[in-house]
């Protein structure tokens, strides 16, 4: 039974006693698994990314006031009360943590990865950025500023990377499809 | 609290540890804890994300390392299930011991012996409207607080007692420092502060590095007689 983890055995005691009372079903559990794995992810987030980058307007829209320039898309899953959408340029590179506990935009990317709730992603990325970058295969020019946002709040922050060079003639959906997870959160770019 | 979840600027973790076509739950216990903890949430077994967080703050420190992220859900949600008294302890060890399980194992739980009283509500999220104007403006210089807090903060201890600017003001939102204890919403205004690398992490700073942090107002004060360093 080696491959069972204590927390494991200890969840499923705890799963079949609040099941029995009716607190929850299995049901439940598969939807869960369901809506994170298919219908909440980041192909939302790129989306929203491959529409500032065709449409001008509504980059300009995102930067100012995300909360209110995503409501169009619907996205579910995950309560985002306040969006801020900090954009990539020649001068600045942005990365987002949650140094506290693993606050995440569940609904423009979906569930966190795993290294992104460690110990050691949320205690060295406010403190030797450029360093922990340089591990995800980013080299961030000393020139450049590199702007760490934690998320002390409940206020999510998505990152808008720069539109990769020789992408004219792509349209929207092409686009999205360029556009990584780890992009957005700012330990990667196009 | 001084806990083990303040994370930020510790060092000795070693690098940062990926995994290739990660699945959005390894193990279907995971789905389950996540599905719990969101239901609890809906029902108000758990009252707000406050009470939540400040939970998996309290549970076991070695297990918080070593449990995993969904581990560290599962301590926090026993902890409140067994506070609330919608669990008795005993009657899971037992069911635990059917299964297999060893009553020796860590147990991340950490239920307090006079837990706080969370009150039920109706309120939705945390963002509220207030009547007094802000405090502070943007481009004013702050200092943070330097007082550690026992209860549940939302002010990192990196940031503790440092020289910073406001860049935005975000609104009115639920303190989660009262919040998560039961002692009401007392909502203020919050602010996005830029701090300097070097402010923070002194000659050792990286060049061209800044951290911005949403801190509530209460978590600073007015700055203006001292100059922030670029």
């Amino acid at each position: 039974m080696s491959e069972h983890s204590p927390q494991e055995i200890r969840a499923e005691a705890l799963e079949s006693l609040l099941v029995e009372r009716g607190f929850l079903t299995g049901e439940d559990v598969d939807e869960s698994i369901e809506v994170y794995s298919e219908r909440v992810g980041p192909m939302n987030g790129a989306r929203v990314v491959a529409k500032a980058w065709v449409d001008p307007d509504f980059r300009v829209r995102l930067l100012a006031d995300a909360t209110s320039a995503i409501e169009p898309f619907e996205f579910q899953g995950g309560e985002v009360q306040k969006l801020v959408v900090v954009e990539n340029t020649p001068a600045v590179h942005n990365v987002v943590v949650c140094t506290l506990c693993s606050c995440y935009p569940w609904a423009l990317l979906g569930l966190p990865p795993t290294w992104y709730k460690d110990p050691a992603y949320r205690s060295r990325i406010v403190r030797e950025p450029r360093r922990v970058l340089v591990e995800f295969g980013l080299s961030v020019p000393d020139g450049k500023e590199v702007r760490v946002w934690d998320s002390s709040a409940e206020v999510r922050y998505l990152v808008l990377p720069e539109r990769p060079a020789g992408t004219d003639d792509l349209d929207e959906a092409a686009l999205a499809a360029l556009v990584s997870r780890e992009a957005m959160i700012g330990v990667a770019v196009l | 609290m001084d806990g083990i979840h303040d994370l930020g600027g510790r060092q000795g973790f070693g690098p940062v540890v990926r995994e290739e076509g990660e699945p959005v739950f390894h193990r279907r216990w995971e789905a389950f804890v996540f599905t719990l903890a969101n239901r609890m949430l809906a029902e108000r077994v758990c009252v707000n994300v406050d009470q939540f967080r400040h939970a998996i703050e309290r549970i076991d420190p070695v297990a918080y390392l070593t449990h995993g992220y969904y581990g560290r859900w599962l301590g926090g949600m026993e902890t409140i299930l067994i506070e609330t008294g919608n669990l008795d302890p005993e009657e899971l060890t037992a069911r635990l011991l059917a299964r297999g399980g060893s009553a020796h194992d860590l147990v991340a739980a950490r239920p307090a012996a006079n837990p706080d009283v969370v009150p039920a509500t109706d309120q939705q999220g945390a963002r509220r409207e207030l009547s007094v104007a802000p405090h502070f403006s943007v481009g004013q210089p702050v200092r943070t607080s330097s007082v550690p807090v026992s209860g549940h903060t939302r002010l990192p201890a990196y940031a503790r007692g440092r020289l910073g600017t406001v860049t935005a003001i975000q609104g009115g939102w639920v303190l989660p420092d009262s919040n998560a204890h039961g002692r009401g919403e007392h909502p203020q205004h919050l602010y996005c502060v830029r701090f300097e690398g070097s402010e923070l992490w002194g000659q050792e700073s990286e060049p061209g590095q800044a951290v911005y942090l949403d801190l509530f107002e209460s978590y600073l004060f007015p700055a203006e007689q001292e100059a922030v360093k670029p």
